[in-house]
């Protein structure tokens, strides 16, 4: 929905990128490092999908890197209990929904503000596991968990698909299914939406439910790579996830933003820092420039705030 | 001798002329009554006098005889909703107001409280400095007003509605203070809709009517009908398209409704098919409260709602579409249409399952129902996947009559469907809800502009204080019997 400005800028200030690393340091698009590069950002692009959706209706959920965590552990768990990996894989996605469903009830039906709601949660959940395992890494998986039991090349691939299906489905989606419009319109005005028949409570609901399983789902692809499973994963990752979904154009207020917006939000904050390195340019400055993106970006949103027909709205309000 | 001299002040907001030419001269020494109906202008004359809105042309003259009046001007306004911080505490509040604002002096609290209990008891108060203002009623707020009010030394005291929320005991009380203010000297300007309030307070009264001045006049000889009829004392000018057609069953129907959250009891009216219902009254009196009842958004607490005869049970704006009732909603900017949506998604945002099979939204058909709606609306939009946002507020206002035209409504209750729009779209608008009673729906068209209610309307329901105060038929129907129903006046 709306103009597609945000989109053209994104894939520009990638193109420049791309230019002055085919430039100066070609070595960047050996097929090895781009491998890496999505793999290592697949989390990141999964979780973001949830997260436009959450932002789309006006809410936002810091708790993803303590669900993340918690996921990642549930499936080595349900994996050493003996349960096959696809199984072991969905039940950690139903857990990933279950704390989902605890964000979403304590917003929509307890009328708490979800940024306080989730940062309980995520310090909540962190410390819990933190509790709950000593600090200890899910080492010793079976041997089908990791690969899905499957080659590497393949399981990569595998994920990559699941990913980009997902990606697809829920732009789709969003534009296509009555549910997207009702998503759209929560955010945009719940008291409107409301009006018009929708149930605020339930879309917000849902979508929190949807940003956990997919938070699930994320955290067990990426588990399925190492032969261990760290206690602390996800760690950031909520930052990662709302900055992606802001450069992409998501309005922080709801109901603006598409998950091509966001997705782009995702790959230009994922080759910023692999592109300064190969650049050779201190690995320091990554998160400045990262920050600095992201200013741009509110800031954009801002003007176009200001001078559209928002400030009439804001004007006639007044 | 006048301590205010309003003279020939005009202003206009983006096209209306909100004042046209107003005086008004406030004397000392007296409680000044300033009536009119909704929109005649006294707010926006209440702004011009305390600065809040600067006037297009015309003069503002303040006495300045005395040195307190010279340290300033010496204008307090107390509004109808108390601007006061209510996590800080009844002293705090005043202080706030009276104090010097360097930003390091030292606080003397004592004095702070000394000040505050010098101030509430001379506005006849009894409350405690020390309470945060949050845990005080609706009329002791009011009082910590007023109390900052005298404690400013105002000589020119503006109230806007102060008794809307207090009970007899509490509008003796204040009477008394603004006795005892007028006896200091101060002149007072009191806005009411009680006329029988303004007989006893005040000494003069004003009347406004469409921005301009009609008239002042000693409170002593003037009776309260001929007051009315300086309010509305206008001709219909405009013509309004509305015709007869065949009038059926009733369709919706309220018994003994009443809704305490939203403030409204033991309504009884009906609408019947092919009928235009509309409901007057001053602003507060109710009339949206009963809409959102009627549709859900509060859903009622007592008596019954029912639909062709039968009992319904509606407690969401949700069932109330299901039902075929449409609500198109007051404030159109906020809450009737979306504006980030385009044309398209907004004009089928109620109707969705109508569009879509099992939740997949057909894109052929929204485009089908949104093109049909733009046609037969004559909505002006280059595109109808261009956002609401973009359009003009006449088309705003005719994409959210689509909306509640989609869901094929047999109820359709317009709140204010033509505020704030242009001369054409409000006609057209008028030509619609003709067409769609001609069609058998069943119409209340709420309103604040008589004219329109007198000309669109087969039957007047009009309230007051949260419940209906008298139902007119067209025929016996005049602005001065609707607005004397409004005040409580027949």
């Amino acid at each position: 929905m709306g103009s597609r400005t945000r989109e053209v800028s994104l894939i520009a200030a990638m193109l420049a990128i791309a230019l002055v690393l085919v430039a100066v340091a070609p070595g960047f698009f050996t097929f090895g490092n781009q491998r890496d590069l999505v793999l290592a950002n697949m989390p990141v692009l999964i979780v973001s999908l949830g997260m436009v959706l959450v932002i789309l209706t006006g809410q936002i959920d810091i708790s993803v890197g303590s669900q993340f965590a918690i996921c990642s552990v549930a499936a080595g768990v349900f994996a050493h209990m003996g349960l096959p990996t696809p199984l072991a894989g969905a039940a950690a996605c139903a857990v990933g929904a279950l704390m989902g469903a605890i964000n979403g009830a304590l917003v929509s039906w307890a009328g708490i503000p979800s940024i306080v709601v989730t940062l309980a949660t995520m310090v909540a959940l962190r410390d819990g596991l933190r509790w709950a395992t000593q600090g200890a890494w899910v080492q010793n998986l079976p041997p089908g968990f990791q690969w899905f039991g499957q080659s590497q090349t393949a399981s990569e691939l595998i994920t990559i698909a699941c990913a980009l299906a997902l990606a697809a489905g829920m732009s789709w989606g969003l534009r296509n299914l009555a549910a997207g419009r009702m998503v759209y319109a929560t955010g945009s005005d719940a008291h409107a939406a409301r009006l018009a028949g929708i149930n605020p409570a339930r879309v917000v609901f849902a979508v929190f439910v949807i940003t956990g399983a997919l938070t699930g789902f994320a955290a067990v692809f990426n588990a399925v790579r190492f032969l261990q499973i760290p206690s602390n994963a996800g760690l950031g990752l909520e930052l990662k996830v709302i900055a992606a979904a802001v450069v992409g154009g998501v309005s922080i207020t709801g109901g603006r933003g598409t998950v091509a917006g966001a997705l782009l939000g995702v790959l230009l904050l994922a080759v910023i820092g692999p592109a300064l390195t190969f650049l050779g340019l201190s690995a320091y400055w990554e998160r400045a420039i990262e920050g600095a993106i992201i200013l741009a970006a509110v800031s954009m949103d801002a003007v176009r705030l200001r001078s559209g027909y928002h400030a009439q709205a804001a004007a006639h309000r007044a | 001798m006048a301590l205010l001299e309003v003279n020939a002040v005009s202003k206009h907001f983006e096209g209306v002329q909100a004042l046209k030419s107003v005086s008004l001269e406030l004397r000392s020494r007296e409680v000044h009554a300033l009536v009119g109906e909704n929109g005649a202008g006294k707010s926006t004359l209440i702004k011009v006098i305390t600065g809040a809105e600067k006037a297009d042309s015309g003069t503002l003259t303040v006495a300045h005889n005395s040195p307190a009046i010279a340290h300033s001007l010496g204008i307090a306004a107390v509004y109808q909703q108390p601007a006061l911080f209510p996590d800080l505490t009844v002293a705090e509040n005043i202080a706030f107001a009276l104090e010097s604002a360097g930003v390091w002096r030292r606080i003397d609290w004592g004095a702070r409280d000394q000040l505050a209990r010098e101030l509430l008891d001379r506005a006849g108060a009894d409350l405690s400095p020390r309470r945060l203002v949050h845990t005080l009623s609706m009329p002791e707020q009011q009082i910590v007003e007023i109390a900052k009010a005298i404690g400013a030394r105002a000589k020119i005291l503006i109230l806007d509605e102060p008794t809307a929320s207090l009970t007899e005991r509490e509008v003796e009380r204040l009477f008394r203070v603004i006795r005892a203010l007028r006896e200091s000297g101060a002149g007072i300007i009191y806005i009411s809709h009680r006329l029988e309030e303004i007989a006893a307070i005040a000494d003069r009264v004003t009347v406004l009517r469409d921005g301009q001045t009609v008239a002042t006049r000693d409170l002593g000889g003037i009776e309260p009908a001929e007051l009315i009829r300086l309010m509305v004392g206008r001709d219909v000018h405009a013509i309004f398209p509305k015709r007869d057609v065949p009038i059926a069953d009733i369709l919706l129907e309220a018994r003994a409704l009443s809704c305490r959250a939203a403030g409204i009891r033991d309504i009884n009216i009906s609408v019947r098919a092919g009928e235009i219902l509309g409901l007057a009254g001053l602003v507060g009196a109710g009339r949206t409260q009963l809409a959102e009842t009627l549709v859900g958004l509060t859903p009622s607490d007592g008596g019954e709602i029912l639909l062709r005869g039968r009992g319904v049970r509606i407690s969401s704006p949700a069932d109330a579409i299901d039902l075929k009732i449409g609500y198109l909603p007051e404030d159109r900017l906020r809450h009737g249409v979306v504006l980030e949506m385009p044309v398209a998604a907004n004009t089928t945002l109620a109707s969705l399952d109508a569009v879509s099979r099992r939740g997949l939204i057909d894109a052929g058909k929204e485009r089908r129902v949104a093109r049909g709606y733009v046609d037969r609306l004559r909505i002006k939009t280059h595109s109808i996947y261009a956002d609401a946002g973009s359009l003009s507020g006449g088309n705003q206002q005719k994409v959210a009559l689509a909306r509640w035209l989609a869901i094929q409504p047999e109820v359709l209750i317009l709140d204010e469907p033509t505020q704030g729009v242009d001369v054409g779209s409000k006609s057209e608008i008028h030509q619609m809800m003709v067409d769609l009673a001609a069609r058998g729906l069943a119409i209340v068209m709420i309103s604040s502009e008589l004219p329109e209610i007198l000309g669109m309307s087969d039957r007047m329901a009009v309230m007051r204080n949260g419940t209906i105060a008298g139902i007119l038929p067209r025929a016996e129907a005049t602005q001065e019997r609707i607005l004397a129903l409004a005040l409580g006046h027949e």
